[in-house]
C-alpha cells in the first residue's frame, strides 16, 4: 500500500471571476493567476508566509517564480513549472504532492489558467501541431476540434457510438452550470440545440467543442495534519496516476482506449477504491468525446458502452454520477482543466450549494492533454480513507 | 474541392526535409531501421523499436487503408475557406505507420474507414508536393 493516501490536503480553494472570451478586456494569464491564488490563499486561513511551494504553467519560462515575487512570498520557497496543456492542471497536485512527500516544501500554491483566444484554443498549447507542425497543419489538422475529432470517428466506427450521445454530455454539463454562478454559459440547451448547431469536425458540432474563456484556478496542498489546524474542512488526496501514450492522436496506437486507463488504475490502486466508491467525476472535457472516452477508461462502465452510459441523466445531477458539476471546460470555463480541481474541492466541502452532490464524500477528476495521450488522474475524499 | 492556389504551403525542417523532398519527385518516403527493418512515420532520429540511428529513406508502397478520418466544416483560417468542407484522415500504410493527409477525389459523406486508398502528389509550391490519397478498388 503506498503511504501518500490521505496525507496530503487541498486546504485553500480560488477561482478567478470566470467570463466569455473578451468578457475581461486587458486581462492576462498572470492576473488570472493572482487573482485565483489570493483567493486560495485567504480561503486557506494560512497566511502568505506559511507558502514555500508554488507550482503553476505560464506564458514564459520560470513563471512560477515570477508569480511567487508578485505575492511577496518569503524568498526560500520551492518552484516548478508544469508544461504539459490541458493536464498541467491535475498534474501540478501530484507534482505538489511528490514535492511535500520529499519534504522540499510543506505548503504549496498551485495555479493555472488561460484567457482563451489567441493561444490556441483557449489552452495556450503554443504552435498547433508542434513537432509535426508541417505534417499536420497543411492537411487542415488547426484547431483541437480537428484532431480530437479524428479519435471521436473511431470510437463511433468501433463501438457504435452516437453524436446524440456526444449531446448528453453537453446537456449536462450546460445543466450543471446554470447553477454555477461562476461559469460562462449558464442558459440551458437541449439535445436539440445540440443536433442543431453547426458541424465543426465532423462528428464534433459546435456544441461538442469547450468554447474559449477567460478563467483560473489556484488551491493550496499541504501536510493532513497541518490541514487539522486550519478552518476549513480539508480535501484529502486520495489516489492519484498519471499515464503517456501518445503525443498526438493522428499516431495514437490506440485511438479509443486511452491514457485515462492506466492513470485511473494507479490511482484506485493507491487509494484503495473503485469506480463504484466514486459520487461524482469532474472529467476534462475539451470535447464532448473526451469526457466519454474518460468514463469507460476511469471504469465507470465497460469500454465502449460509454454511449449508453451518458443517457437518460445518468450523468445530471440526481442521477448516479453527476459529471462536470460546475459546469465543465464545455460550460464553465477552460482553465487548462483546474475548474475541475476547485469544483471538486468545493463538493467535498459540502459548499457547492444548489449544485451540490447529494452526501459527496468521493471525487475523481482527470486531467488530459495531447489528444488523450497524457492523463494525470486524482481521486479526492473528505475524509483521509 | 482543394484549390492549390491557397492552400497553406508546409514549411519543412530539417528532420522533415528528405519526406517533402520526396513527395516532390511523387515519391512517398518513410524512414526504415536498417538493423531491424521496421518503418516509421512521423520522421524522428532513432527507430523507435531498436533506438538504432541507421535508417534509410524507402519509397513505399503508397497504398493504405482510411483508419479514422473527420469532415471539417469550419475554415480555421480565411485560407481554408474555399477547402471546406475537406476530410482530414488518417491513412493506416500498407508498411504499418499511419500518417494525416486529405482523402481527396471523392464527396466527404461517401469516405469510410477501412476504405482502399492510393496517394496522389498535388503540387502546391515550386518545391513542395503534399501526399493525398484518393480511393482505389481493394
Amino acid at each position: 500500500m503506498n503511504s501518500i493516501k490521505g496525507q496530503y490536503a487541498i486546504v485553500g480553494v480560488g477561482e478567478s471571476d470566470v467570463g466569455k472570451r473578451g468578457s475581461r478586456p486587458g486581462v492576462t494569464v498572470m492576473d488570472l493567476d493572482l487573482e485565483a491564488g489570493v483567493r486560495a490563499i485567504r480561503d486557506s486561513g494560512l497566511r502568505k508566509e506559511d507558502i514555500d511551494g508554488v507550482i503553476a504553467r505560464g506564458p514564459q519560462s520560470n513563471y512560477s517564480a515570477v508569480l511567487a515575487g508578485c505575492l511577496g512570498l518569503p524568498p526560500r520557497h520551492y518552484i516548478c513549472d508544469v508544461g504539459l496543456s490541458g493536464s498541467a492542471s491535475a498534474t501540478m497536485i501530484l507534482n505538489a504532492v511528490a514535492a511535500l512527500h520529499a519534504g522540499f516544501c510543506t505548503s504549496v500554491l498551485c495555479m493555472n489558467g488561460s484567457v482563451g483566444g489567441d493561444e490556441g484554443g483557449g489552452g495556450g498549447e503554443g504552435v498547433r501541431g508542434g513537432w509535426v507542425h508541417d505534417l499536420s497543419q497543411p492537411f487542415g489538422q488547426l484547431g483541437a476540434p480537428t484532431g480530437y475529432s479524428l479519435l471521436a470517428r473511431r470510437h463511433m466506427h468501433e463501438y457504435g457510438t452516437t453524436s446524440e450521445q456526444f449531446g448528453a454530455i453537453a446537456v449536462a454539463c450546460r445543466k450543471h452550470a446554470s447553477l454555477n454562478s461562476n461559469a460562462s454559459y449558464r442558459t440551458p440547451i437541449t439535445l436539440e440545440d445540440h443536433q442543431n448547431s453547426r458541424m465543426i469536425a465532423d462528428p464534433f458540432r459546435l456544441l461538442d467543442c469547450c468554447p474559449s474563456t477567460v478563467a483560473a484556478g489556484a488551491v493550496i496542498i499541504t501536510s493532513a495534519e497541518r490541514a487539522r489546524d486550519l478552518p476549513n474542512k480539508p480535501v484529502y488526496l486520495l489516489g492519484l496516476g498519471h499515464c503517456n501514450t501518445h503525443s498526438d492522436g493522428q499516431y495514437a496506437p490506440n485511438m479509443t482506449t486511452v491514457a485515462m486507463r492506466d492513470a485511473s488504475q494507479r490511482a484506485y490502486e493507491m487509494a484503495g477504491l473503485g469506480p463504484k466508491d466514486v459520487d461524482f467525476a469532474n472529467l476534462y472535457d475539451c470535447f464532448t468525446y473526451a469526457a466519454l472516452v474518460t468514463l469507460e477508461d476511469y471504469g465507470f462502465c465497460k469500454k465502449g458502452e460509454g454511449g449508453a452510459f451518458v443517457e437518460n441523466g445518468r450523468i445530471e445531477l440526481g442521477g448516479e454520477l453527476p459529471l462536470n458539476t460546475g459546469g465543465g471546460l464545455l460550460s464553465q470555463g477552460h482553465a487548462s482543466g483546474f475548474l475541475h480541481i476547485t469544483e471538486s474541492a468545493t463538493q467535498l466541502r459540502g459548499a457547492a450549494g444548489e449544485r451540490q452532490v447529494a452526501d459527496a464524500k468521493i471525487g475523481i477528476v482527470s486531467g488530459q492533454c495531447g489528444t488523450l495521450g497524457i492523463n494525470a488522474c486524482l481521486l479526492l475524499g473528505n475524509e483521509p480513507g | 474541392m482543394a484549390q492549390a492556389s491557397s492552400r497553406p504551403v508546409p514549411v519543412p525542417s530539417p528532420r522533415t526535409q528528405p519526406f517533402w523532398d520526396g513527395c516532390a519527385r511523387d515519391e512517398l518516403l518513410l524512414q526504415r531501421c536498417k538493423s531491424c527493418h521496421i518503418y516509421w512515420h512521423p520522421p524522428s532520429p532513432l527507430c523507435p523499436n531498436c533506438l538504432s540511428n541507421d535508417y534509410e529513406w524507402t519509397p513505399a508502397s503508397g497504398r493504405g487503408t482510411v483508419y479514422t478520418f473527420s469532415v471539417v466544416h469550419h475554415a480555421f483560417g480565411h485560407a481554408w475557406e474555399p477547402l471546406v468542407p475537406y476530410v482530414l484522415a488518417v491513412i493506416e500504410l500498407a508498411e504499418g505507420p499511419r500518417m494525416l493527409s486529405n482523402v481527396v477525389d471523392v464527396p466527404p459523406d461517401a469516405v469510410r474507414i477501412g476504405m482502399d486508398v492510393a496517394v496522389i502528389f498535388q503540387p502546391v509550391s515550386e518545391t513542395i508536393s503534399l501526399p493525398l490519397f484518393r480511393p482505389v478498388a481493394s
